[in-house]
């Protein structure tokens, strides 16, 4: 009985403990009504995930409107698989914020920070699990206003001009993506995404689809922080606390990523005719110069957050060229990374947190020695790194590997070879920590705090675990994904 | 093509367009929430202004009606202000802070004190 009504739970639930934190205020019940929350979701996620698995999706009519007419909420392997990863990152992000919150935030604030994470948790796993175009935006924007509460709550005043930054960066990236949904709507007369799939095929008129496909594309690029459109994202992850850095860099861009593959492989999936625009080549070649650039910027930073915030947009170019590959294991390779970034990510800008409250500064040049005094957490960092190169063995050389099988069987060996190389410039960025941390002597003035109290240490460790776990044994990241490129790529692919 | 019976598209764009110039021309950052909501507004129109039709009336069955204006834009716009006024009071909210941390609400002197700072924690 109540396993029927799963999909709606996922989003009502964290949506409701917002407004009851807010009710409670005391920090220590705020606390423990967001873990409930996010562990709850995590199971939720779960079953879904593996119901998806037995009964093939799920589709679930919001106050019993019949798709179209009502909002359908629709659970396929992939929105299941995006649904896994959220959650598993809230899941993980609560009990470390405990105590990195509570060191972070004035205690009279903290409810403010939980009830804006439980928003935003709502937003992110509404927009995976909608099946309305219109409903998206919606969610898209609960997420997106919690996040720039969230951004704001950084201790320095720079996290101030990053939130305003991002906000209005945000906010035209989601008017972008309205007048896309606009015009598709004019033309087919429909919201839900299945329905205007069909639709689509039968209009006439190209531009405006064209149009739509670009204002779509823009809009939601700004999202996911596609090259050029990423200026907001160093400084919102620089600024923002430990903890938000962690959970957004694992969850947001990457499930802006999934609403691109959604357009792109569902709704626009019957139009042919728009197969023949330079979309792919565009957006190849904007992963290429990210992927590159980025990589190489991240490379002279001095502050470790800044220097991981422009690693992610060369990671999110990674993710972009699999979907711009547009074959089967290229598809496969950019959800993989969804997931495989995410938890990589996840655990390094934890880890950074880690050291940001014993140290106080993450500065490479003020954090000679690091090692000597936090030997699991410097540890930590350097095999999440590797998992960031690409090293085999670890989560992120899963991808790597289908990134590279995918530009040869492309027969563009000189994709597979930009692969490889840029794991190089990643290799570079991350050896710059191991030099500092390991081989330099300890600095005078590094504080002697030792390590960060359990809290914050295992849900940090244990991503760190999964990194090399989901490089070993790929059956859900690979082997779930797998089940949703097959969905994908029978709708068709654009 | 009647240029006269799409003026609605014309009005849609010209406003579009001006709302994002204000946003990039502008260095303050009021002025800038002014543009971003003239945009969003524009959005409003170009769901809204279609949905009409000459003549229609609201979509109530009744016998001696047969023309009716489509009510759905209207609902999605309804929720597209509330998400609009939600943008604005946080944005207006985030500048009052602003306003309070570096005593000044222009885009260059916020820059330029936030890189006066960097430097100093450099050296």
């Amino acid at each position: 009985m109540i396993a029927e009504h799963l999909p709606a739970l996922q989003v009502v639930v964290p949506l409701l403990s917002a407004p009851a934190i807010v009710l409670v205020r005391r920090h220590r019940a705020a606390w423990i009504i967001a873990t409930v929350t996010s562990w709850a979701a995590l199971a939720m996620a779960i079953v879904l995930a593996m119901r998806v698995a037995d009964l093939g999706t799920i589709s679930y009519a919001i106050g019993s409107w019949a798709p179209p007419w009502g909002i359908e909420y629709r659970v396929d392997a992939l929105a299941a698989f995006v649904l896994v990863l959220v959650s598993l990152m809230g899941a993980l992000a609560m009990p470390y914020a405990k105590v990195s919150i509570a060191a972070e935030l004035p205690e009279e604030q903290e409810y403010l920070f939980y009830a804006m994470y439980c928003l935003c948790l709502a937003g992110l796993l509404g927009i995976a699990i909608t099946g309305d175009a219109f409903n998206l935006f919606v969610f898209l924007e609960i997420s997106s206003l919690s996040t720039y509460v969230l951004i704001a709550l950084g201790r320095r005043r720079q996290a101030l001009s990053a939130a305003y930054q991002y906000l209005v960066m945000g906010t035209i990236g989601a008017t972008f993506y309205v007048i896309g949904v606009g015009l598709l709507y004019l033309m087919t007369g429909t919201l839900n995404m299945a329905d205007m799939a069909q639709r689509l095929a039968q209009v006439d008129e190209l531009r405006p689809l064209i149009a739509a496909l670009a204002f779509i594309t823009v809009g939601i690029g700004l999202k996911l922080a596609l090259f050029p459109l990423h200026q907001w994202l160093p400084n919102a992850y620089t600024h923002a606390p430990s903890v938000v850095t962690a959970f957004l860099a694992a969850t947001a861009t990457k499930v802006s990523v999934y609403v691109l593959i959604r357009f792109y492989f569902t709704v626009f999936a019957q139009t042919p005719r728009l197969h023949d625009l330079p979309f792919r080549e565009l957006l190849m070649l904007l992963s290429v110069v990210a992927i590159v650039s980025m990589s190489l910027v991240a490379l002279f930073q001095d502050e470790l957050k800044r220097m991981l915030a422009y690693s992610s947009v060369a990671q999110i170019g990674y993710i972009t060229l699999g979907i711009s590959l547009t074959s089967p294991s290229g598809l496969t390779a950019a959800t993989t990374h969804l997931f495989n970034h995410g938890v990589t990510k996840g655990a390094l800008f934890l880890l950074v947190g880690v050291v940001a409250l014993r140290c106080g500064v993450t500065r490479l040049s003020q954090l000679s020695g690091l090692a000597s005094r936090m030997p699991v957490t410097a540890f930590g960092i350097v095999l999440a790194g590797m998992s960031l190169i690409g090293v085999p063995g670890t989560a992120g050389f899963v991808t790597k590997w289908y990134l590279v099988r995918a530009s040869l069987e492309r027969g563009s060996w000189w994709l597979a070879a930009l692969v490889v190389a840029t794991s190089l410039i990643a290799l570079g960025y991350v050896w710059r920590f191991v030099e500092t941390a390991y081989l330099k002597e300890p600095d005078a003035e590094l504080p002697r705090a030792g390590e960060a109290p359990l809290w914050m240490l295992i849900p940090a460790l244990l991503l760190v675990a999964s990194c090399v776990y989901f490089g070993l044994e790929t059956s859900f990241n690979v082997g779930y994904v797998g089940e949703a490129v097959r969905l994908l790529v029978r709708q068709g692919g654009a | 093509m009647n240029i006269a019976s799409h003026y609605a598209y014309a009005v849609t764009i010209f406003l579009m367009v001006a709302g994002v110039f204000i946003v990039i021309a502008r260095g303050n950052l009021v002025k800038k929430l002014i543009g971003l909501s003239i945009f969003q507004t524009s959005v409003y129109l170009l769901y809204i202004a279609p949905g009409k039709l000459i003549g229609g009336t609201a979509p109530i069955v009744a016998p001696e009606f047969t023309v009716y204006s489509n009510p759905l834009p209207h609902v999605l716009i309804l929720t597209a202000i509330v998400v609009g006024v939600a943008t604005l009071a946080l944005g207006l909210a985030i500048v009052v802070r602003i306003r309070e941390a570096y005593d000044s609400i222009e885009e260059d002197e916020i820059l330029a004190a936030d890189q006066a700072e960097d430097e100093r924690q450099r050296s």
